[in-house]
């Protein structure tokens, strides 16, 4: 072969001539540049446009940006301020709206004296949320858990927390990182008796209400095992009737004894001084714990093989999906006192829970039938094949699955039920948006003051929504099992 | 071996099969379940009953019947306050639709924009339209609605800043277009030969022309298909396809500028006598605040499903079209947007029956839809709740069946032909 070569060909080149640069338009910044902004004339066209774009925003906002003063006592002394800074007719924002009104726009109007409770409130909340929503890594763990537990007793300690609750809350933090770096499954009970210890903390009043409502599951459970060889049907029944005659018949006389025998009171706190984000807060985190298991109720009994459980289901979810969220909030407001025995009234942020909580279940009940649907038959054939009966096939098959693949939908559900908590204002609830602006407003020293309360409750809702839509991108990645 | 499968298989019935055997057990459970609702029903019911009685108020309609009593600024249909309830609420209803089918029109063309350029090869532009996205998915929609109100109602100048020789404002749109503080003045549709109207009873009346022009568009919609299929005829016939486009723009659009030479018609625009704008049509604030505010929202959802709906086509789609030598606009028009528009109808369906919905945040900006009717003003001066209520939700869910209706009979035509 080489011999041919030389032979035939005049020249061979026998070594390599070093690499070279690139020229220089096809390298670094300016490949960037021709590639991504000025490909052709279309793409320059658009990269002009979104420069004026960009031009005009910075344009209309920049100085009003830069000129803002945050350390003033009303609209008019913040104008005077930048008048003396910026010369007369500049124009500028006035933080220290929310400076000043800041518990107000946090706490609505909770008793000043209190505000320590809402914060150990939600401080403890991270620690119930831990084995649920980070459980995967210690690191994320570790970095949430410590955290919060500095910004909650540091803030808690701030606000003037007596240093029993302090103590109680650094106990509950510190054993929540405990066992986060031993085992976070060990603050599972922890998360589960949660919502009573958080229902109690920031509407206050006697401890008794909560445990003896904890004691009917724990009646129902005794049931349960006694009758659980006989039936398990059976003992499921009993154990439903039992918590359930229990709750409606006994709990609230042995509260009330019990309370009379050993007072276990904190100063209660009235609905209607909850306001600003800790009402956001707390009709969101509640409608949210609540509705994922009903939507998985109702999903899965519109996929139900039994008629008559399908066809309500049917009706109940297309029902609520056909009317706005504002009637049946004026449902909440105006006409539940028509359907409830003559006498009875309840709390409105309970019955705003609920209106928000069944209309955000009704939406996740259709997101979980399509990752029902989605589910290859082959997995409910092999679950049925196992000789799985239908809980058992659902809770170990079928719905790990649905669920992983319906976690966007799920997550879009949660963040437009928690955008809509906004609504309450329509049944006289103090939200952060409307009517806690319009109450800042209402003093003549905040007086038509639009813009700084917008784009500080709308920049607080956009990180919380950005934030879980964020959080579901990664937990997509997480339960990712690359089989496709 | 043959066995006797019958006498085996019925054992004599017992009456705790009810519950352990699995024909009978569904049956049981659903009984239980039907007795269960029932009950919940008849104590709902019963309560209901007997609140009213306490209250000493009865269930009837025939409050729809009485006089109203109260102005509403924005009527589609002639409406005094010497009209009757129902009638307002026909009003409001009209109201919720108008805005309702703006918004859709208009969220669908900006969120198809916005989706598509999200795409753009453009660095810039591309993220650019991501930030629009997440800023108006992850903020409240009453946020917006709030904004664009007050963006109008504070920053805007009333309308006699337009008066004088050198005004402070100016009308923007070759002086067609005026924006104030209480109202945007747009033009008006203005006819030189007026038809008259057909009168349709009730005080509703229907333009001669607008009917003019809708049979004009149904009918050059039809003679269009009319052509187009006979073309098909003749390429399945003769292979050779007749040029077809100037033939079916023609019918499309001949009989339309027809009408608009005979009418005489032409845009109106609105001028300034004494303090207030006249000539063209008034629009509240409350409407076009609420529109844009709607329209931005939802864009940004369009905008996302768009986006997810062409990149669900694969690639290998675009690459056999090329390959079969199909230029960019027909491989987009036959290849790529058929099976994009399969993935892309449900969930838009869905954001039109949202934006409807959402409508009913009118009440933030004082437009008087039919919340603002039937559930606001009437409600409170009959002290109907539970009548008025009740038939507005009934309203908005006949309403959101309608639409969809409509949309899956559109999602059955587009949807994948499986045989």
């Amino acid at each position: 072969m080489s011999d041919t070569h030389a032979q035939t060909v005049a020249y061979v080149r026998d070594t390599m001539l070093p690499a070279a640069a690139p020229p220089l338009r096809e390298s670094g910044a300016v490949r960037w540049l021709r590639e991504n902004l000025f490909s052709g004339p279309v793409n320059t066209i658009l990269t002009i446009l979104g420069l004026l774009i960009v031009w005009f925003l910075v344009a209309t906002f920049w100085d009003w940006f830069a000129h803002s003063v945050w350390n003033a006592s009303s609209l008019s002394e913040c104008r005077e301020i930048i008048a003396a800074t910026w010369g007369e007719g500049a124009r500028g924002a006035c933080f220290a709206v929310i400076r000043e009104r800041w518990n107000q726009y946090v706490f609505g109007f909770y008793p000043q004296s209190l505000y320590w409770r809402p914060t150990m409130t939600f401080g403890l909340l991270m620690v119930a949320l831990a084995p649920v929503l980070f459980s995967a890594s210690l690191t994320i763990r570790r970095v949430v858990l410590v955290i919060t537990a500095v910004v909650t007793l540091w803030a808690m300690s701030v606000l003037g927390a007596p240093v029993g609750w302090l103590l109680f809350s650094a106990a509950v933090l510190v054993a929540g990182l405990l066992a986060s770096e031993r085992n976070i499954a060990w603050l599972l009970p922890f998360s589960a008796i949660y919502p009573l210890l958080g229902v109690w903390f920031l509407w206050g009043g006697s401890l008794w209400g909560p445990i003896f409502v904890l004691v009917g599951p724990l009646l129902g459970w005794v049931a349960w095992r006694m009758l659980s060889g006989v039936s398990p049907l059976l003992a499921t029944v009993a154990a439903l009737l039992v918590t359930l005659l229990f709750w409606m018949g006994l709990a609230g006389e042995a509260a009330r004894d019990a309370e009379n025998i050993l007072s276990l009171s904190i100063e209660s706190v009235r609905s209607d001084r909850f306001g600003g984000f800790l009402l956001s807060l707390t009709i969101g985190v509640a409608g949210i714990a609540l509705s994922l298991p009903l939507g998985i109720m109702l999903a899965l009994a519109r996929r139900s093989d039994m008629f008559l459980i399908k066809s309500l289901a049917v009706i109940f979810i297309e029902f609520i999906r056909g009317v706005p969220l504002i009637t049946l909030l004026f449902v909440a407001s105006l006409l539940l006192n028509y359907f409830l025995p003559p006498g009875t009234s309840f709390d409105i942020i309970l019955r705003v829970i609920i209106m928000v909580t069944i209309f955000a279940a009704a939406y996740m009940a259709e997101v979980i039938r399509g990752g029902l649907a989605a589910l290859p038959r082959g997995q409910y054939e092999a679950a049925d094949a196992l000789g799985l009966d239908y809980w058992k096939a659902q809770r170990l098959i079928v719905l790990p699955q649905a669920l992983k693949i319906s976690i966007p939908g799920i997550v879009s559900t949660f963040i437009g039920m928690f955008k809509d908590t906004t609504l309450v204002t329509f049944v006289g609830l103090y939200d952060p948006l409307k009517s806690m602006s319009d109450a800042v407003r209402a003093n003549i020293a905040w007086k038509g003051i639009y813009w700084e309360p917008f784009v500080f409750v709308g920049a607080i809702f956009f990180l919380i929504c950005f934030g879980m839509s964020r959080y579901s991108m990664y937990l997509e990645r997480r339960l990712q099992r690359g089989h496709r | 071996m043959m066995t006797d499968v019958s006498a085996s298989a019925d054992p004599p019935f017992r009456l705790s099969m009810l519950v352990n055997d699995r024909r009978y057990r569904s049956l049981t459970f659903q009984v239980i379940v039907f007795i269960l609702v029932m009950a919940g029903l008849w104590w709902l019911i019963d309560n209901t009953v007997r609140n009213l009685a306490l209250m000493g108020k009865s269930f009837n309609f025939g409050f729809l019947f009485q006089r109203a009593g109260y102005d509403i600024p924005q009527t589609p249909i002639p409406y005094t306050s010497d009209d009757t309830h129902l009638r307002a609420a026909a009003v409001g209803l009209l109201n919720t639709l108008i805005v309702s089918i703006l918004g859709c029109i208009a969220a669908t063309v900006l969120g198809v924009i916005v989706g598509v350029a999200r795409l753009s090869r453009n660095w810039l532009f591309a993220r650019l339209m991501t930030i629009f996205v997440e800023i108006f998915r992850n903020m409240p929609l009453l946020l917006w609605i709030l904004i664009i109100y007050a963006i109008f109602t504070e920053i805007l100048p009333p309308p006699n800043a337009y008066r004088g020789e050198n005004p402070a404002a100016s009308m923007i749109l070759f002086d067609h277009v005026a924006l104030t503080n209480r109202y945007t003045s747009i033009p008006t549709l203005a006819m030189t030969h007026d038809p008259g109207s057909l009168d349709l009873g009730a005080r509703v009346t229907f333009n001669w022309a607008t009917i003019a022009f809708v049979v004009a568009l149904v009918g050059g919609w039809f003679l269009r298909r009319v052509l187009l299929s006979h073309a098909q005829s003749v390429q399945d016939r003769t292979g050779e396809r007749p040029l077809t486009w100037w033939r079916s723009l023609a019918v499309m659009v001949l009989p339309s500028l027809f009408l608009i030479w005979y009418f005489g018609l032409h845009l109106k625009a609105p001028t300034l006598q004494g303090f207030n704008f006249t000539g063209g049509l008034n629009v509240s604030n409350g409407l076009v605040a609420l529109w844009l505010a709607l329209t931005l929202y939802t864009a940004a959802f369009i905008a996302e499903i768009v986006r997810a709906g062409i990149l669900a086509v694969s690639r290998g789609q675009s690459e056999a079209a090329f390959a079969l030598g199909l230029r960019p606009n027909r491989t987009m028009s036959l290849v790529i947007l058929p099976q994009a528009l399969r993935v892309i109808i449900p969930p838009l369906i869905s954001q039109y029956l949202n934006l409807t919905k959402n409508s009913s945040l009118a009440i933030a900006v004082g437009y008087m839809d039919l919340r603002g009717t039937l559930g606001g003003t009437t409600l409170n001066q009959t002290g109907r709740e539970l009548e008025a209520i009740v038939l507005m939700m009934l309203t908005y869910l006949v309403l959101s069946l309608i639409i969809s209706a409509a949309m899956n009979v559109f999602n059955a035509r587009v949807k994948l032909k499986e045989r």
